[in-house]
């Protein structure tokens, strides 16, 4: 089991420890609800260090980016950052992931923890052209600092003007006293902040620094429970759950970052997925009657027929009811139609609906 | 950790009072603990008879289901039904506010077999 940078720190705050992609990571502190409903109103603090981080760099590092990812990374400019995904040959995701254009030579890919060894393995094989790959991960830390008082509250810790900063651009700068720092305007909430980057030996002195600053502000510290309640309340896709080898994105709803003006790895095979439709759709569901729905459990329709399954489910901290995403056949997906998920022996009725399923 | 040394206790982390032909249950502070923020108890077996061992709820935490059996052969009799609103009950009060149900229970045999408080805080190591 691996340890983040920032492991004692957790335990001496009382975090309930779990393994989690290898490492050991605080899942809560204070109560998921407490944590989720912080973020929402003011800030929070998440340790993801478990994060994976690929340094590309060269002449031909644009063009491996370009053939692995679904998304343009040609569209991005210095400090532009990008969601993407990277298609395998068979239909399904090898990862997803957010690429960073440090400049036209250099990009820092940020993948999924549980994937790192696997993506590692795919971009190496896929990487004819000899760009040079780093891989970061275990060097690097990583915060997200979320919630609508993100900016006011860390803008003493840096010159970089936060509250002006574009969503999904960065800076890299001076942060808590730290060089270097990654700075970028990203997040898994949907309640705005921050996500920063550096080297694991300012980890303790950062943190220490993020929370004197956020004090005032009523900053608390957030595990991966919460983190989990917080983006799917915002309908974001998890790896593992909601995509994954098998599932395309086109299917995924992720059409948005898949872009056909470019070749990239089995681009042929998901346009014309795309051109004819998936035989299946992700969609996002609220319980109508009490409830909560999991990963796993059957979509029946209403004459019992299994049409799907549950990929993410929780009950909606915000909302106070049972949300989720799951995959059904085509022909019963569609905003205000009806499903039904078979929570054990009983089948309750839910409504699809838009994501995201917190409007704030 | 909380362990009242006047209640029974199960290896499936519940707790049981006994009054008269009535036990009372709950699941344990530590069980509590275990599940984090509680959402949701389940219990739609109010007026059945069950066996002990049976399955007679759920409790739902954020990230798990859990599972409550019967500690007592009997009569589930009552339902703490302000839970449906506030299962935070169970995290907040687990041995008061939080209990789950009232069994009428049927064999004064299996009392003898419920743990002591000190029996089940050796089971979870305490």
């Amino acid at each position: 089991m691996k340890e983040v940078a920032l492991a004692n720190k957790h335990k001496d705050l009382g975090a309930k420890m779990v393994p989690f992609a290898g490492y050991n990571m605080p899942v809560s502190y204070e109560g998921v609800n407490a944590e989720h409903h912080n973020v929402r109103e003011k800030l929070g603090v998440f340790d993801v260090s478990h994060m994976g981080e690929f340094l590309v760099t060269g002449e031909h590092a644009l063009e491996l980016i370009q053939l692995i990812s679904s998304n343009d990374a040609s569209k991005l400019v210095d400090g532009q950052a990008q969601y993407t995904c990277m298609p395998n040959e068979d239909g399904g995701i090898v990862d997803d992931m957010i690429i960073y254009r440090i400049n036209a030579e250099k990009y820092l890919l940020v993948v999924n923890a549980a994937n790192i060894e696997k993506d590692w393995n795919w971009i190496s094989k896929h990487n004819t052209m000899d760009a040079t790959l780093t891989d970061l991960s275990e060097e690097l830390s990583l915060l997200a600092i979320q919630g609508p008082k993100a900016a006011e509250a860390m803008q003493s810790l840096t010159d970089v003007d936060l509250s002006n900063m574009k969503f999904y651009t960065f800076e890299i700068g001076t942060f808590a006293g730290m060089e270097k720092v990654i700075i970028s305007a990203t997040g898994y909430t949907g309640s705005g902040g921050f996500e920063i980057y550096f080297k694991n030996e300012c980890a303790e002195e950062i943190w220490n620094k993020v929370m004197e600053a956020g004090a005032d502000f009523g900053i608390q510290p957030i595990g991966l429970a919460a983190r989990d309640t917080l983006r799917l309340e915002m309908g974001f896709c998890l790896y593992g759950n909601d995509i994954d080898d098998t599932t395309s994105p086109i299917e995924a709803k992720l059409g948005w970052i898949t872009k056909f003006n470019k070749d990239f790895i089995n681009s042929e095979a998901l346009k014309a997925e795309k051109e004819e439709g998936s035989k299946r759709k992700l969609v996002a569901f609220e319980l109508d009657e009490r409830g909560i729905p999991r990963q796993g459990y059957d979509i029946v329709n209403d004459e019992g027929e299994i049409i799907g399954n549950v990929t993410s489910g929780t009950m909606s901290p915000s909302l106070e009811k049972g949300i989720g995403l799951g995959y059904v056949k085509t022909e019963y997906a569609g905003f205000g139609k009806k499903i039904n998920i078979q929570i054990r022996k009983k089948t309750v009725p839910a409504t699809q609906v838009k994501l995201p399923f917190y409007k704030g | 950790m909380n362990i009242p040394e006047d209640l029974k206790y199960t290896r499936d982390h519940e707790w049981v009072k006994i009054d008269g032909d009535i036990a009372t249950v709950g699941i344990t502070d530590f069980a509590q603990g275990e599940l984090g923020d509680i959402v949701y108890v389940e219990v739609e077996s109010v007026d059945e008879s069950l066996e002990r061992e049976d399955v007679f709820g759920t409790v739902e935490a954020v990230k798990t289901v859990s599972d409550l059996y019967l500690p007592l052969t009997g009569e589930i009799v009552e339902f703490n039904d302000s839970l449906e609103d506030e299962p935070e009950k169970v995290n907040n009060a687990p041995y008061t506010d939080g209990w789950m149900i009232k069994i009428k229970f049927a064999e004064i045999a299996e009392l003898e077999d419920l743990l002591t408080a000190q029996e089940y805080k050796e089971i979870i190591g305490g």
